[in-house]
């Protein structure tokens, strides 16, 4: 399997850190995945028998609540946790049968972005250690080229200019800042996919635009493919073409972002829509889409904002 | 006369060493009894810090430098030790963002209900062991939860579960006022729709007056009748919620807005805002969004604007909401940042 492996990434060859891979980007396909926790007591069947291919360059989605086993799904990809039964395959690679040496040249091509940027960087290393790490792990880069790369990692997810940010630590940046530093670390070794789980979740609202519009450029400029694990179906709708919606493990519904999420088949989505805590989706029974929705729009002088539905901030009193 | 009155509060965080942090810098409010109130505004804006505050409960470094916070008749903002305590008692309670981290993880449910009940019984008032038991059941009832809750340990329940606790003990003593600091941001979607829903009925029945601090315009607007945006400290804007989405707003206000859209929408277009928020040791220099503001003018550059009229509401902009009173706008802000300066950094803790 390692000679398969180095047959598509020669760990000696440097990935460039700006335009698209040098090579082509494998498809990845899960199928019939399965992962059952044992407890004391119970089993708890986290993923149930989901399958699913995501085209090179492709971004998808998995959005569900809490516990639908969406971030089960990430881990089995990322080959942190094998599944129970089916098979993960990216390209010619066979996940859910990889171990040690062989994981380790994998995630030299499948990276994670994690939910939370205050605690996947480590308060004592500057920003240049964190995103050192990876450069000489993974591609083994001299110390010197190692800071060369830093720098083009530090300018492609916008943190300019990169001499002032590589020797800062975590605690001086802003979230955001840190959550950027976070994607450069994931895309340190030149990675095919990336599997980002909620990476704006903790972000204020104010910063959560520009970390997905970096991450939809990423995608465009290097074609690698993007699975985005979110209960944000504002964010999945922005960043993802793709969508598939996750529930006690099962996919129940899946298809074109857009298309899904105007129109909805499956119960649980419409209960997710329903969800959603937002000024202009809060409209109780849903308002046909496009019709209450211009105002969000920047080019618009905002009197051409939709007029409040009184639904959507009747004052508690009233009643 | 309004529950609570806040005037000219300035509160800095006092680092052992360096600059003072003035982190909510001359605010005035008034809430009314059985009001529900929104304060919204980016991390680090001070929202937090002032609802910490409007209860009394900060704590070094964070420190109440200047300002009146009068409860029902009382200035609380000078009250200390047991008068506070017996103030406490009659009237205001905050519910803490994480319920994780707000209940003691040794305790069960129950001691904590026992813990309040106990520390702040009243004269005559029982405090049998059956009798405090009955009331957290009560408790419990009224944030939908189960009597079973009250044997548990927190690590046993869900984080919705944790926070309902949280929101059932600062419902045990009947507060006028209860300040909700974030309180579903760490939830899940779905359980952060049930926690709210269970909070507004809350009010609904019981009349306290709310403040409901979050990041998220959305949660808020669904929630309040009134919003308060705050933006480096000093509220830039007060309006009723339901005229939010229409009109002219603050510009800070306006780009907060589009950072939200209707996933459901023909196309989808998210702008965020660029540039970050202003560092809050150094004084204000005029408008704090000037900046980062697409119609920040000359003025905006040099004098402080305070808030004035703005449809239904009031916002601080001279843009939108041109100020004749100019002239008035220098705050105590600027004067007190110019006086604690000289050796103030190494006077405390």
């Amino acid at each position: 399997m390692s000679a398969e492996l180095e047959s598509t990434a020669p760990v000696g060859e440097v990935p460039p850190a700006r335009g698209r891979a040098d090579h082509d980007v494998p498809p990845l396909v899960v199928q019939g995945a399965t992962k059952t926790y044992r407890g004391r007591r119970e089993q708890v069947v986290a993923v149930d028998d989901v399958s699913f291919t995501m085209a090179p360059g492709s971004a998808v989605s998995l959005v569900g609540a809490s516990g639908s086993g969406k971030s089960t799904i990430a881990k089995m990809i990322t080959g942190q946790e094998k599944p129970t039964s089916g098979t993960i395959i990216f390209g010619d690679i066979e996940v859910n049968k990889l171990r040690r040496g062989s994981l380790r040249k994998y995630h030299h091509r499948v990276q994670m972005i994690f939910q939370d940027p205050y605690g996947a960087l480590n308060p004592l290393h500057t920003v240049e250690y964190t995103l050192t790490r990876p450069c000489q792990n993974f591609l083994g880069l001299s110390a010197r080229d190692a800071r060369t790369r830093v720098n083009e990692l530090l300018e492609t997810v916008g943190l300019t200019p990169a001499e002032q940010f590589a020797p800062k630590m975590p605690h001086q940046l802003s979230g955001g800042q840190r959550q950027r530093v976070v994607i450069a670390r994931a895309l340190a070794c030149g990675p095919d996919l990336i599997v980002a789980d909620e990476p704006v979740s903790m972000l204020d609202v104010s910063l959560r635009a520009g970390v997905l519009k970096l991450l939809g450029q990423l995608r465009e400029e290097r074609g690698l493919s993007l699975l985005y694990i979110t209960h944000d179906l504002l964010s999945a709708r922005v960043v993802t073409d793709e969508i598939l919606v996750l529930h006690h493990g099962r996919i129940v519904e899946r298809g074109v972002t857009k298309d899904v999420l105007q129109h909805p088949q499956d119960d649980y989505t419409v209960e997710l829509l329903e969800a959603v805590a937002n000024p202009y989706a809060a409209v109780p029974g849903g308002a046909p889409a496009g019709e209450s929705t211009t105002g969000p729009d920047s080019t618009e002088s905002p009197s051409d904002a939709p007029p409040a539905d009184p639904t959507v901030a009747q004052p508690a009193g009233e009643h | 006369m309004s529950l609570l009155s806040a005037q000219g509060v300035n509160v800095a965080y006092v680092p052992a060493r360096g600059q003072r942090i003035w982190s909510v810098r001359d605010v005035d409010l008034e809430l009314e009894e059985g009001e529900f109130v929104g304060l919204v505004g980016e991390s680090g804006c001070g929202k937090s810090t002032l609802g910490y505050a409007l209860t009394r409960m900060l704590r070094p470094p964070a420190r109440l430098e200047d300002g009146r916070i009068i409860f029902d008749g009382t200035d609380i903002a000078s009250l200390t030790g047991e008068e506070l305590r017996r103030q406490r008692r009659n009237g205001f309670a905050l519910v803490l963002q994480s319920g994780m981290n707000a209940l003691n993880p040794v305790r069960t449910v129950n001691n904590h209900f026992a813990d309040i009940l106990k520390a702040h019984a009243r004269e005559g008032e029982s405090h049998s062991k059956a009798d405090m038991r009955a009331r957290g059941a009560e408790l419990l009832g009224k944030v939908e939860l189960d009597v079973g809750v009250l044997d548990r340990y927190p690590h046993e329940l869900s984080g919705g579960m944790r926070q309902r606790v949280a929101i059932a003990l600062a419902l045990a003593l009947e507060p006028r006022l209860i300040v909700f600091d974030e309180p579903t941001t760490a939830l899940d979607v779905m359980v952060q729709r049930a926690v709210m829903k269970t909070i507004r009925d809350l009010q609904r029945e019981q009349k306290f007056t709310a403040v409901l601090i979050s990041h998220d315009l959305g949660v808020v607007l669904e929630s309040t009748q009134r919003v308060l945006v705050m933006y480096a400290g000093r509220i830039i804007e007060d309006q009723p919620s339901r005229d939010l989405l229409v009109g002219e707003h603050h510009p800070y206000t306006e780009a907060l807005l589009q950072c939200y859209a209707d996933p459901r929408a023909e196309t989808v277009e998210l702008s965020g805002i660029p540039g970050s928020p202003p560092d809050l040791s150094l004084p204000l220099e005029g408008c704090a969004f000037a900046p980062r503001c697409p119609l920040a003018i000359d003025i905006s550059q040099e004098v402080v604007p305070p808030l004035a009229p703005l449809g239904r509401g009031r916002a601080a902009c001279h843009v939108r909401a041109p100020s004749t009173v100019e002239a008035a706008s220098n705050g105590k802000h600027r004067a007190a940042t110019v006086a604690v300066e000289p050796g103030g950094a190494s006077r405390v803790s």
